[in-house]
């Protein structure tokens, strides 16, 4: 079950994570509704996580000592169902049902449907409490399972995540890793000057997270959230401390909103959006090469 | 056909040119909840404060203080649910002149499911003292609510749908709080819908009238306060009154119009609306038709739970 022991490589994980990122976009476009630059910046941390780290059994989606993932921006769904599609939770042809009625496939993440999840997310700003109370429990019955939250940088926003911040490292949850997915975008946001007012500032541009987290007596890693070498190697580093700091961990990744895709990346414009035939036809080019072959 | 939603951004920003009392905070989601409108039309008057809709009620109520008449601005669902004890507090307790703009109220929200679903705010602001609360049927109905809602002083709750419904009324149309309105006439049933789902239960009446069926139909605008007596008069002695409404059947119009009735009607009353669970994410036409609302499902209820069915 130690997903770290036997880590595929990274043009492997590459691979995958261009496939997930084409799922994301084909099954946003057939369902006619959800979210794109969200997933696709996260896609490749979720690839490493599900693929090189977490202690998971997709055939036994409850196994009691697994490793626990909490995607707290859960509008990001689609993203982690394509994931968990191809780390074999369910079928790949089942995506195609994503948003439709009598889906398992919801457009909010929802534990009680879908093999694989381990919270019901889609209100911003609760995941990490949520993690922290799975990994309080941990810590009390004597598991040795990790907790694993990912926020997205608007979420930041909201005042009950730090409620968890403030708060964790009295309980010592070294078992805890916050992933921050720090596109710089959010749904609408705040204008970044006058120049252009597709502009948008960073929703925490104006904050120094790794000194206020550190501040708050968190361990605290800034990475590429793009480069596997970056995200396998902050990993590698939680584990490592695991027991022994009583400190939980933030690994703030920087991201780029819309990843993977030119027309998607890099615009606050396409936090939701339904591509085109065109567009899709560039997408999968772009994802897949001109034969559509993938990997 | 208009949106509400994009009725409220453009009446609001209509208000703001003329009003530097009005202000609308935003919590990330003026693109859905079109208080872009009103950013690029007057941007002084727009102020965003992130994902963050606590703090937003917060910083309305403290604008207020100050002379402002701020909108909140976000999915209902945040407010009424996640800000609930802030809106109690600094707002319902203190009478301040704090506007909540309910976006994408009830079972439809652009198939983002039940975490969006707000299904219960009318049973929520409703309980609470000193909040008017508002569910228009259409475009005009909601401008003119929106409009009546910049002088008022008081707080102020209005539930506004993402998507466009067929129209109940005209223009001109005078907004009077707490007065319940006649919509269609007839014998058989009496129906008494709210916000939206008025639109819907008018053309479920259309079908009834394919069956045979003349339906009186009662649109309630307000929750709350209401003119009781007007609602007793329009009822008259019906001997059934069927409650339709996009909202939980605990607690909402079902709710109000049995606490009404009880105290003193003597009809039967039949509350239609969600049941007591979780929805899902679906398309608008699915997500009708499954749970109840569509004007064909609301046609089949009436005739399989009243009288009118012999
Ligand atoms: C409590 C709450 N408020 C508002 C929303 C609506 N909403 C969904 S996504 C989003 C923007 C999120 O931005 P960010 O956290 O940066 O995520 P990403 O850019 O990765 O999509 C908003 C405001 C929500 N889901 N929950």
């Amino acid at each position: 079950m130690d997903a770290a022991a036997t880590r595929p490589p990274n043009d492997e994980l590459a691979a995958l994570a261009r496939e997930a990122r084409w799922r994301i976009v084909e099954t946003v476009a057939a369902s006619k509704a959800g979210h794109i630059g969200g997933p696709l910046s996260a896609t490749d941390l979720l690839i490493a996580l599900y693929f090189a780290q977490l202690a998971i059994d997709p055939a036994d989606p409850q196994r009691e000592d697994r490793d626990r993932f909490i995607l707290s921006k859960g509008h990001s769904a689609i993203g982690l169902y394509a994931v968990l599609a191809l780390r074999g939770y369910f079928p790949v042809e089942e995506l195609a049902t994503f948003d439709h009625g009598d889906s398992r496939l919801q457009g909010h993440p929802d534990m009680l449907l879908t093999p694989g999840i381990d919270a019901s997310t889609g209100s911003l700003g609760q995941g990490l409490s949520a993690g922290a109370g799975m990994a309080l429990g941990a810590k009390r019955l004597g598991r040795d399972f990790h907790t694993w939250v990912m926020v997205g940088d608007g979420e930041l926003e909201e005042g009950m995540v730090w409620e968890t911040v403030l708060s964790a490292p009295r309980f010592g949850l070294d078992n805890l890793t916050l992933i921050i997915d720090l596109n710089g975008l959010q749904q609408y946001g705040w204008p970044a000057g006058d120049a252009d007012r597709f502009d948008r500032s960073e929703p925490v541009g104006h904050v120094d997270l790794e000194r206020v987290f550190t501040g708050f007596g968190w361990n605290a890693l800034t990475i590429d959230g793009h480069d596997f070498d970056a995200i396998l190697g902050a990993f590698d580093r939680v584990t490592a401390d695991r027991g022994v700091s009583g400190r939980p961990t933030v690994i703030i990744a920087r991201t780029a909103k819309g990843r993977g895709i030119s027309f998607t990346e890099g615009t606050y414009r396409w936090h939701n959006g339904v591509a085109t035939e065109e567009q899709l036809e560039t997408a999968r080019t772009e994802l897949l090469g001109a034969t559509g072959a993938g990997r | 056909m208009k949106a509400q939603r994009v009725v409220w951004g453009e009446t609001i920003a209509d208000l703001a040119a003329t009003d530097d009392r009005v202000v609308v905070l935003d919590g990330d989601l003026a693109t859905s909840t079109r208080a872009d409108i009103v950013a690029d039309r007057v941007p002084d008057a727009f102020v965003q404060v992130g994902i963050a809709e606590q703090n937003m009620v917060g910083m309305a109520f403290g604008l207020s203080t100050l002379g402002y008449r701020p909108w909140l601005s976000t999915f209902g669902v945040f407010l009424t649910h996640r800000a609930v004890d802030q809106i109690r507090m600094l707002v319902s307790q203190t009478k301040a002149p704090v506007r909540i703009a309910s976006a994408y109220s009830g079972l439809l929200n652009g198939s983002s499911g039940k975490t969006h679903q707000d299904i219960e705010d009318l049973a929520i602001m409703r309980a609470m003292p000193n909040m008017t609360v508002i569910a228009p049927a259409d475009e005009v109905e909601a401008e003119a609510v929106f409009r009546w809602a910049a002088d008022f002083d008081g707080p102020v709750y209005v539930r506004v749908a993402r998507d466009a419904v067929t129209p109940v009324f005209e223009a001109p149309y005078t907004f009077e709080p707490g007065q319940p309105l006649l919509v269609a006439d007839g014998e058989d049933v009496t129906l008494i819908s709210t916000g939206v789902q008025t639109s819907r239960t008018l053309d479920a009446v259309r079908i009834l009238a394919e069956r045979g069926v003349r339906a009186k139909l009662i649109h309630l605008p307000t929750l709350k306060p209401l003119d009781a007596d007007a609602l007793c008069a329009l009822v008259g002695d019906a001997r059934e009154v069927v409650t339709v409404e996009e909202h939980s059947r605990i607690g909402g119009l079902g709710g109000l119009v049995a606490e009404v009735l009880s105290e003193r009607g003597t009809a039967r009353l039949v509350r239609i609306g969600l049941e007591d669970r979780w929805s899902e994410s679906a398309p608008n036409d699915f997500l009708l038709d499954k749970y109840g609302l569509s004007p064909e499902r609301v046609a089949d209820a009436v005739l399989a739970q009243t009288a009118v069915a012999v």
